[in-house]
């Protein structure tokens, strides 16, 4: 026997809800509705998440490093969309789309794993514009 | 059902630990994760037993401590199966921290719990020192005074924690040695019986319905955590109710009768013991006895202290003229939890009998029938005198000078 205790988010928001309202357990559920596909057969943005899911909430202000991507120096190889605890690095058809700054938390993972040289991925203070961070790209490492 | 059925006789002789491993194995539990420790290791090592034997069907998993056995209980009841544990004492303390997850995660899962003292000094005998510290965890606390009532009320623990209208768990509490490792007569449902009674396993969310996917254990601050603890609450509550039900369903079956409040020869009765555990069976000797004396002694005991039947008690103790509440645990610098309830229960009624509170038993120390006399015959005194004759709180069957406390 299965059964669904709990809220009926699409016609209130979580926000407005009262002790009675809420899901037991303050379990929260990712998806609207119940699916009956494969959601990694689905584009991020094409998948209807529900209002508590973690896509809409901003983290990004966790962060005090962030990693810049060069995508003039990317061999699209997807170690770092692979290796990401955040699921923040953002690559369609496997070619690298650029970095999800809302949920990416700075903790250089994708940099340490990333294999081209010089590394077309490193960790910038989170003040630098981007733009300024390309300018300041290091040269390959000779004998490596 | 498990797919090999054991064949017991309709009446076993169990102590309180083969009670709590048998009806575990006929509720079909799909996890339990325990780490043994005295006294509730029989309970384990009967169950691993079984399961070696091949009469349990779910699986068995052994962990490093208490604290990993209650994680891995949460995690498996949040994926979707019934769960089960046992411990005692030191092993309770280590699991607290979880405890609290569990009952705030609304993971229904029964702990078989054999109570003992807490260290230090490091004890193995019963007390209640447990009980007391997971009181407030937000679990149902159930109190079995015997292997039957055990293997009852382990079976009634699964139907009442799963039900939908509470999702919350369960500890089935059992004196430590005096209930547990006493071997006594147990009147036994077959597997089927037994199985048919507690059900199938109703699924609430589950982590392994990938057709609705649900995240546990979720952070909620000022905005969400207190209509959180409301709604959980409220089910805990709420709970008595369904408790009730589920009694009386088991009533039904059985024709042994469950009551949130237990109590014995209080219909006339004019002094009264209010204690939990294997005292709860000793008192009603005592209260034999003193009756042959002329004393009108009764005896009452929460069968369930949370959700606290506070009406009830209040009711069942209003006519009567002394009260001696009997906490088997260090209070640690004020009354004892039974006094500060039953108190607070009648404050608010007319009835206006003078209550003492009696610390006894700690660490294993016998409770005899002769001591539960003298304490009637106290409770007597104060009846007939319309006041208290000594302090608030006295510890009995400790050695050295009396122990008295408050003497307002």
């Amino acid at each position: 026997m299965k059964l669904n205790r709990g809220c009926d988010m699409s016609t209130k928001s979580i926000k407005d809800m009262g002790w009675d309202e809420l899901i037991i357990g303050a379990s929260v559920y990712s998806f609207n509705g119940e699916i009956d596909y494969n959601p990694a057969d689905v584009l991020p943005e094409n998948r209807d998440y529900a209002e508590t899911n973690s896509k809409t909430a901003y983290v990004g202000d966790w962060r005090v490093y962030k990693p810049v991507w060069n995508s003039d120096l990317c061999i699209d190889c997807q170690n770092c969309w692979i290796f990401c605890p955040d699921t923040s690095i953002i690559s369609r058809d496997k070619k690298m789309v650029g970095v999800d700054y809302d949920h990416c938390k700075g903790c250089g993972i994708c940099v340490e794993v990333c294999p081209t040289n010089p590394k077309s991925l490193l960790m910038f203070a989170e003040q630098i514009k981007n733009e300024d961070a390309l300018t300041q790209w290091p040269e390959k490492t000779k004998g490596k | 059902m498990n797919k090999k059925i054991m064949e017991l006789d309709s009446i076993e002789v169990w102590d309180g630990n083969m009670a709590a491993a048998q009806a575990l194995r006929q509720a079909d539990v799909d996890v339990v994760a325990a780490y043994p420790i005295t006294p509730s290791t029989p309970t384990v090592e009967n169950y691993a037993g079984f399961h070696a034997n091949g009469y349990v069907d779910g699986e068995f998993v052994m962990v490093e401590s208490e604290h990993a056995a209650m994680s891995a209980c949460v995690g498996a009841a949040a994926a979707g199966g019934r769960v089960a544990t046992a411990t005692s004492s030191q092993g309770f303390a280590l699991m607290i921290e979880v405890l609290y997850q569990a009952s705030g995660m609304r993971t229904p899962i029964t702990l078989m719990q054999v109570n003992r003292a807490l260290a230090a000094p490091l004890n193995v005998n019963g007390d209640h020192s447990d009980m007391y510290l997971g009181r407030d965890s937000g679990w149902i606390n159930t109190c079995a005074f015997s292997p039957q009532e055990v293997y009852d009320l382990t079976l009634c623990s699964f139907k009442i924690g799963e039900h939908l209208d509470v999702r919350l768990p369960v500890i089935v509490n059992q004196d430590g040695f005096m209930c547990s490792h006493t071997a006594q007569n147990v009147m036994t449902l077959d597997d089927k019986t037994a199985n048919d009674f507690v059900g199938e396993y109703k699924v609430v969310n589950s982590m392994l319905d990938f057709s609705k996917p649900v995240t546990f254990g979720v952070q909620t601050e000022e905005n969400w955590h207190f209509e959180h603890k409301a709604k959980q609450h409220d089910a805990l509550m709420n709970s008595a109710k369904v408790i009730d039900e589920i009694f009386a369903e088991f009533e039904k079956l059985t024709g042994r009768k469950y009551n949130r409040v237990e109590s014995y020869k209080m219909d006339d009765a004019e002094v009264a013991i209010v204690a939990l555990g294997t005292t709860y069976e000793s008192a009603q000797l005592a209260a034999d006895e003193m009756r042959k004396e002329g004393i009108k002694a009764g005896v009452v005991a929460p069968r369930v202290i949370r959700p606290f039947p506070l009406e009830e008690i209040a009711s069942a103790l209003q006519n009567v003229k002394a009260i001696a509440c009997m906490d088997r645990s260090a209070p640690g610098g004020t009354v004892g939890m039974l006094y500060n309830e039953i108190c607070g229960a009648l404050f608010n009624t007319s009835a206006r009998p003078v209550v003492s509170n009696i610390i006894y038993g700690l660490g294993g120390r016998d409770m005899t029938i002769n001591e539960l006399c003298n304490i009637y015959k106290e409770l007597d005194k104060d009846a007939k005198s319309g006041k208290r004759n000594g302090a608030l709180q006295r510890f009995v069957g400790v050695r050295g000078p009396a122990l008295n406390y408050y003497n307002i």
